[in-house]
């Protein structure tokens, strides 16, 4: 019993979804890519910006936490989200979380950190192509044109009826991601399709 | 919707926020040294200031932080906001109300009314199969033929395309018409003039504008969409079209409306309102300069009235192309600007594919709301004509002056054949001028000035008799009218009559405030217009064109150069000199202020022929005493009806003015509401239709659920099983018998929905023990408890699970439905009341899905699946947590029951949780395991007398109300909600309590809410009320339906016999002890 259940895959919030997103994609030309990036190693750090933390965990992660509100800093494969000016969200590869986790609090020492695997709390969606713009601005308020929400932007905020955090990807054509609650997600992957129609 | 500038993310729409309520309101330092009468001011009482207030902000769907915000409760400006611990700023200042600059010439008359915004398309979102912003005919109306079935079209003006003829269908009739014509226009060509009856009266009304003002010619559309009352002006044809006229009333489609709406966001340094010259001319200064442009106007070309009088065709083909071109700027045509919201926050609707009848493409939004946050506006609305009320001005056959010109000239038709114009000011002449050019007779034109000067001489000069001092009478006709009658102004000798099939009325000119009115804008009145004209605002919008007053051509296209330069200059861009034209000046002769017209005695003189209202209706209204406009308004309904009074508004206030003989000017305008036009629900309402309308949230095992049958019960956004019937089973036996198997064998639940929140930090402990009513912080690593929170008031408002994870971390669980609202209330403390706790809260909800094992089976199903826990009762007992494995997948167990039932909650990570249901469900398998829902979950808990926050309770109720003063800590010095219970309300004997009911006949239920009384008979009203019912249910252990209920002094009552209400009957019920099953609690070890 239970080896058969360790051999059970690990399903994704939109895995259901995923067919349709990947039809959608295709029947877009290049106008619409959606696809959900699953897994994704996802840690909360709570921590004194101006503490003795800040730098250590930043040395020990090679990647300094960004401290200027609503941006991102990228480093190899790691990305560390700014989302409020004690609290980061630090994305990475899939299965790395327990490493991330032990890596803050060991570079932490004494100073009060919090660190908590989100990994599954939010999966994330990649939106991309021509039309990603014009495709999150169906629902999202924010002013998303390059000058406002350039490369290198990230923001909580709505999309749809849902709370979202959006990254502005600052790699080129990786468009956006929406990170969004896995029990929206389904919602969310819904909601995306429907305002493609136009764009397939 | 204000635009409020987080301390941190900067300026964000008002509903990522919430309201906090007055700022500055500390927790008192010691709540216990307190009178009652402190106390209560502290919870209770809070500052009702008009003008600057310091409040309590969170950006909660953003960066989750508190702040304050001096807000100016008078207008609803944000002034400054400051971050949570800081000092309020000494001063802040309100934003000033600056004045529209003041035009280079005033008021000279022009022509029509200038645009007022419009279309779709746009520069690169247009998407393939909707027919863009390709200009129509260039207005040499040259083309095939047809006109011997349009009698009314003349053979070369207008913009229409004669090569693309239009059948379509009115009130059963076919007829053609050509792309470019709107209803009204087609219809005119075709000699019908007549397009509806009036609402009260019933009278026969004519179409009366050419746009969106219309109040006569609002039709129904039948196909190819139903759709009702809309004004034939603003209907484009097309092919298939069938329309029917409107007893002034119409009806809503019986059928779902199958198009697609959608909704956009937009954002740009200058949103310019209206394309006709002033706008254009905005536009064009504004075009190249790299700022983000946005030019909304309503009609499928740009040039607003310039397309109407034929001026200047090329410069309006230039610039629009140019505009087309500009890759900053966005051109929507067909949309209309209808809401002008706080921070230049705008909405408009764009008409994608209604013109396109039965070929619009069925994944293209036939229509798309804009909400557009414009850095500066400029809004060149164009003026609306005025009419006046004379006598028998309703016939069909009176149409105002400009829109006879916009007929001729932009869509080849002559509203009639034999025309008197009847004006107050000169802008009639040149209508007067260029219909006789196209071939009506005009019989007169009918001046009330004296001294009409120049323009008269030129009318003169082409042969049409003036009539200076005079104005009409009366009008003869019935489907048309026939005759019109004038005479001296004033006065009832010397009356002539003049056979017409059309008379044109200019009684002056209103600027289109709306949108500015409603961005908050104050009008004035200028003297010189006679009429309102905006003058300040607090928000970044000027008015350029005849919207604020320049009713010189010229000066119009000056000033709206001036204004888009001005409002890109102010933006930290460049702007152009755009190569304008230099119309060639016009004579000028002041207007004449006239309202209502003498006439024949007892004809009425209508003044808002949409709801039919007269000039006698408006002096029986200040006869009764109405003094004010907007009470007039209301007493009669002048202005109410669905074009919102746009020709009658001014009127009616001019005829009140002169009814009570006071100035206008001291009489002011009606309020000016969104939206400017009507617009549909299905437009409002967009994709948030069906599915989309409010998002569904799911857990991990949802499509395990659907598949096996569940019901689904929505618990806030939550689709949770409600439960699982089989073959031919009702909810009742289902229930009873998901019910049975949690009390006998074993069944389990998906309790992922709890809500989870990840507390850390070394102050963790102090954190939850102010926040919870009892002890957290002796709670040991390893073990669970459960506890209650309350408000401030001592009023229950959450409770759950705290689980210690650390010393220095915990893992609190919530009410399902109050996830969030917990979350937020931790943050709100930690932020603005204990910044120095050093403790950070987390949700983690979705990062874990949680399955409840129950039952006496439970331990062997467990202990089947988990070979490496010690299952037994010593080893792993109530209220304990072990991580371990179950079914190969790592998890944390909880020893937790919400049914008195031996019981497990296990957790593991979502992506696992569908292998660990089956491997439950697999092991299960031979003690009978059943899946059961929240209905079960209710039954066995409200067994046990488990009260549900939220519905057992509803905000009014302390845990000692609930009898579980056992969870009130008598040690702890303070926790939120201590100090209220020693409030002489909170000890009242005769509060509610939570008790159980026993219906004396066990088959008999009790709906939720029935109250309950005392007696056997029902006194007479009013009936003493003891309490209600708050849960019901029939029990599978009980044998017998039992209920839970908030009655007052309710444990002194309990084996009393009350009375419940149910129908007409009243059912004798026992009180009860809430703890109906097991009250010693001797199942929960198994």
């Amino acid at each position: 019993m239970a080896d058969t259940a360790l051999a059970a895959p690990p399903r994704s919030p939109l895995a259901h979804a995923a067919d349709r997103l990947a039809a959608a994609t295709r029947a877009s030309r290049g106008a619409i890519r959606l696809a959900e990036l699953p897994f994704l190693t996802q840690v909360n750090v709570r921590l004194d910006a101006k503490g003795a933390a800040a730098d250590a965990v930043g040395l020990a992660l090679g990647l300094q936490l960004p401290l200027e509100p609503d941006t991102v800093v990228r480093a190899g494969e790691s990305t560390a989200l700014w989302l409020g000016p004690d609290e980061w969200l630090l994305v990475g590869p899939p299965g790395n979380e327990r490493g991330l986790e032990s890596r803050i609090r060991e570079a932490a020492g004494d100073e009060p950190v919090s660190v908590t695997d989100v990994s599954a709390q939010r999966t994330t969606l990649l939106v991309t192509g021509s039309r990603a713009r014009d495709l999150l601005a169906h629902g999202c308020p924010l002013d998303l044109h390059p000058r406002a929400f350039e490369a290198g932007r990230c923001a909580q905020t709505t999309l749809g009826r849902t709370q979202v955090v959006l990254v502005s990807r600052d790699e080129p054509r990786a468009g956006f991601w929406v990170l969004v609650r896995s029990s929206f997600a389904g919602y969310l992957a819904d909601w995306l399709l429907d305002a493609a129609t136009e764009y397939v | 919707m204000l635009l409020i500038p987080c301390p941190w993310c900067g300026p964000r729409d008002e509903a990522e926020f919430h309201y906090g309520g007055q700022a500055h309101v500390p927790y008192p330092e010691d709540p216990a040294s307190l009178s009652d009468e402190e106390w209560a001011r502290y919870l209770f009482f809070r500052d009702n200031t008009k003008g600057p207030f310091a409040e309590r902000w969170s950006h909660a769907a953003g960066c989750r932080r508190w702040f304050n915000a001096v807000r100016d409760t008078s207008t609803n400006e944000i002034l400054t906001v400051y971050r949570a611990g800081e000092e309020r700023p000494e001063t802040v200042e309100s934003r000033p109300a600056t004045s529209q600059p003041s035009p280079a010439n005033p008021a000279r008359p022009a022509l029509e009314d200038e645009a007022v915004q419009a279309e779709g398309g746009s520069g690169g979102t247009a998407p393939s199969g909707v027919e863009g912003a390709e200009p129509l005919e260039d207005g040499t109306g040259r083309g095939g033929g047809g006109e011997t079935t349009q009698p009314f079209r003349h053979p070369t003006r207008g913009r229409i395309h004669r090569d693309t003829p239009i059948t379509f269908t009115f009130d059963g009739t076919a007829y053609q018409g050509y792309r470019g014509d709107t209803l009204a226009s087609a219809l005119l060509a075709n000699g019908v003039l007549q397009a509806g009856t009036s609402i009260k009266l019933g009278r026969p009304r004519g179409i009366f504008s050419a746009g969106v003002e219309e109040p006569n010619a609002v039709i129904q559309i039948e196909a190819p969409f139903p759709e009702p009352m809309l004004p034939a002006t603003t209907v484009e044809l097309y092919d298939g079209l069938v329309a029917t006229s409107l007893p002034g009333q119409g009806r809503l489609a019986t059928e779902p409306d199958p198009a697609r709406y959608d909704a956009v966001h937009a954002h740009c340094d200058l949103l310019i309102v209206g394309a006709g010259p002033a706008g254009l001319a905005a536009a064009a200064a504004a075009a190249t300069s790299g700022a983000r442009v946005i030019v909304a106007d309503d009609q499928p070309e740009l040039g607003g009235t310039l397309l109407g009088t034929a001026e200047l065709p090329d410069w309006v083909e230039e610039t629009a192309a140019r505009l087309d071109a500009a890759p900053a700027v966005r051109v929507l045509r067909r949309t209309t600007v209808f809401g002008h919201y706080d921070d230049n926050h705008l909405l408009a609707v764009e008409r994608r594919t209604n013109h396109l009848g039965a070929q619009a493409p069925e994944n293209v939004s036939r229509e798309r709301v804009w909400r557009i946050r414009a850095r500066r506006v400029i809004l060149a609305t164009g003026a609306h004509e005025r009419s006046l009320a004379f006598a028998d001005n309703d016939r069909p056959g009176v149409m105002l002056a400009a829109s006879a010109h916009t007929y001729v000239n932009r869509y080849g038709v002559l509203p009639g054949r034999h025309a008197v114009v009847f004006t107050t000011n000169d802008s009639a002449y040149p209508t007067a001028l260029e219909l006789a050019a196209a071939g009506v007779s005009v019989q007169a034109v009918v001046d009330t000035r004296p001294e009409p000067g120049e323009w008269a001489e030129r009318a003169r000069a082409a042969g049409i008799e003036v009539l200076t001092g005079h104005a009409v009478t009366g009008t003869e006709g019935d489907a048309r009218i026939t005759a019109v009658t004038v005479a001296p102004y004033g006065e009832s000798a010397g009356q002539r009559e003049f056979a017409a099939d059309l008379l044109l009325v200019s009684g002056g000119w209103n600027p289109v405030a709306h949108l500015f009115s409603q961005a908050g804008g104050k009008l004035r009145h200028d003297e010189e217009l006679g009429t309102f004209v905006p003058d300040t605002c607090r928000q970044a919008v000027e008015v350029a064109g005849s919207a604020s007053g320049v009713l010189d051509l010229g000066g119009v296209l000056a000033q709206g150069a001036a204004a888009g330069a001005r409002a890109i200059e102010a933006e930290g861009y460049t702007p152009e000199t755009p190569a304008l034209p230099k119309p060639a000046a016009q004579p000028y002769t002041p207007a004449m202020h006239v309202f209502t017209v003498p006439g024949r005695e007892a004809a009425p003189r209508f003044v808002d022929l949409q709801r039919d209202v007269t000039v006698d209706d408006l002096a029986r209204a200040t006869g009764a005493g109405m003094r004010s406009v907007e009470h007039t308004k209301r007493y009669t309904t002048a202005g109410t009806a669905n074009d919102q009074g746009k020709t009658s508004g001014v009127l009616a206030g001019g005829v009140v003015a002169e009814l009570l003989g006071v100035d206008i000017s001291a009489l002011g305008t009606t309020t000016f509401r969104p939206p400017y036009t009507p617009v549909s629900f299905a437009a409002l309402a967009g994709r948030d239709r069906g599915a989309l309308h409010d998002p569904i949230r799911v857990t991990a095992l949802h499509q395990w659920h659907v598949e096996h049958g569940a019901l689904f019960e929505n618990v806030g956004q939550w689709k949770r099983p409600w439960y699982y019937p089989r073959d031919g089973e009702d909810m009742e036996a289902a229930v009873l018998r998901e019910c049975a198997a949690a009390r006998e064998g074993v069944a389990f639940m998906d309790a992922s929905t709890l809500g989870k929140i990840d507390v850390q930090g070394p102050d963790a402990g102090v954190f939850l023990d102010l926040l919870y009513t009892n002890m957290i912080s002796t709670l040991k690593v390893g073990m669970i408890r459960y506890g209650v929170m309350c408000r401030p008031d001592g009023m229950v408002f959450d409770d759950g699970t705290v689980i210690r994870l650390a010393p220095d971390r915990f893992l609190v669980t919530t009410t399902t439905g109050n996830a969030a609202a917990v979350l937020d209330w931790m943050e709100e403390w930690l932020q603005t009341e204990w910044p120095e706790l050093k403790v950070h809260c987390t949700s983690v909800t979705e990062q874990w899905a949680t399955v409840a094992l129950v039952g006496p089976k439970s331990r062997e199903v467990l202990g089947s699946l988990a070979p490496r826990l010690a299952v037994a009762s010593e080893d792993f007992p109530f209220m304990a947590w072990r991580e371990t494995a179950v079914a190969g997948i790592e998890a944390r167990v909880c020893r937790i029951s919400f049914s008195g039932e031996l019981a497990y909650e296990i957790n593991v990570s979502p992506w696992q949780a569908l292998a660990l249901w089956q491997a439950l469900y697999e092991a299960g398998a031979p003690y009978g395991i059943i899946p059961y829902g929240t209905e079960t979950m209710h039954v066995l808990r409200a067994e046990k007398g488990y009260p549900i926050i939220g519905q057992d309770t509803d905000g009014t109720v302390t845990p000692h109300d609930l009898g579980m003063n056992w969870v009130v800590s008598k040690k702890k010095p303070d926790f939120i909600g201590k100090r209220s219970f020693a409030r002489a309300d909170t000890a009242r004997p005769d509060r509610k309590h939570l008790v159980g009911l026993l219906p004396e006949d066990p088959g008999t239920f009790l709906p939720e809410g029935t109250q309950l009384v005392a007696d056997s008979v029902l006194p007479a009203p009013p009936v003493p009320m003891l309490g209600h019912v708050t849960s019901s249910y029939r029990s599978a252990a009980l044998g017998r339906t039992f209920a839970l209920a908030m009655i007052k002094g309710g444990r002194e009552r309990i084996g009393e016999r009350l009375y419940a209400p149910v129908g007409d009957r009243l059912v004798p019920v026992t009180v009860a002890s809430p703890v109906l099953y097991d009250p010693e609690g001797a199942r929960r070890d198994g």
